[in-house]
């Protein structure tokens, strides 16, 4: 069995914006488990699309419980590679990304589409999937569960981050919200409360401006 | 404003060049349809020398690795 996730949002920037952002996301207050980043491939094919492969470097938080599948002597950093089209005549900006070791222990495949919202020009609307397996015997469901979990948080930082570039580089409000999911209403509900607890806690650090911005 | 590093160590000035000149290049030639030439063709040159050096001496395994991999079936969908 295979957990599988998806969820659809508008972002209030242009297409264009969200684009240029989406590379230079990197690093946000938001991307603390991101070590490295780097382009290993690029093309502009010939059909005016670029094809881009990144390879990114990330912690691999565990619990503890997950710890005895991690035989000591193993790389504890995750790699990642993130394939991406990016066609600006259809404002479309397709990215596939996934975990390239530890995979027996969990793999992690996420797709995500961003497209120019054909109802409002200035919107982006951003399709999220993704697909998370284990391969340990008689573990994986824990592990999977674990690893939604920390998919969904993970991805919500993703967002705040993006929010985060959008700003610095084109002065653009941050502001998405989600506009259908398949989660069900208590969960809604947490992520509301979430939510809120993160705008309390954006408010508390709003008003204590003498506190040095550490990204800026 | 604080950059990322390179999984090079010794590639991180490259990349961060190479970043520079691609982000330029993509917001005001790309995105706009320009299509004379891409500037930043040579950083890209040393940057990949640098960087692909590294990926092999830490042995990370992306070689062969099909471009959007294992979405082959979803990309089509």
């Amino acid at each position: 069995m295979v957990k599988y996730f998806f969820n659809e949002m508008d972002i209030k920037s242009t297409w264009d914006h969200v684009t240029s952002a989406f590379w230079q996301r990197y690093p946000n207050p938001f991307s603390t488990h991101v070590l490295t980043e780097d382009v290993v491939f690029r093309e502009v094919t010939p059909d005016n699309r670029l094809h881009t492969r990144r390879l990114l470097t990330k912690t691999n938080r565990l619990p503890w419980w997950a710890e005895r599948f991690f035989p000591g002597n193993l790389s504890r950093s995750v790699y990642i590679l993130e394939d991406s089209i990016v066609d600006p005549l259809n404002k479309s900006l397709i990215t596939f990304t996934w975990n390239l070791n530890h995979t027996k222990l969990m793999t992690v495949q996420e797709r995500c589409v961003f497209q120019e919202s054909e109802e409002r020009p200035h919107c982006t609307q951003l399709k999220r999937e993704a697909w998370i397996s284990s391969g340990v015997y008689g573990f994986s469901r824990p592990i999977q569960e674990f690893g939604l979990a920390r998919f969904k948080s993970n991805q919500a930082k993703a967002m705040k981050g993006l929010e985060y570039a959008l700003a610095n580089i084109h002065g653009d409000a941050p502001h998405w919200h989600l506009r259908d999911s398949v989660k069900d209403a208590s969960e809604k509900a947490k992520e509301a409360a979430m939510a809120a607890t993160e705008k309390a806690k954006n408010l508390a650090s709003a008003a204590t401006p003498q506190k040095p911005k550490q990204y800026v | 404003m604080v950059k990322m590093n390179s999984v090079g160590e010794g590639c991180t000035e490259l990349k961060r060049e190479y970043d520079q000149c691609f982000n330029r290049w993509f917001a005001e030639k790309f995105l706009k349809g320009d299509r004379d030439g891409d500037p930043c063709t040579e950083m890209f040159k040393q940057y990949q020398t640098c960087v692909q050096k590294a990926i092999k001496e830490k042995d990370i395994p992306v070689d062969g690795v099909e471009f959007m991999g294992p979405n082959k079936v979803k990309t089509d969908g």
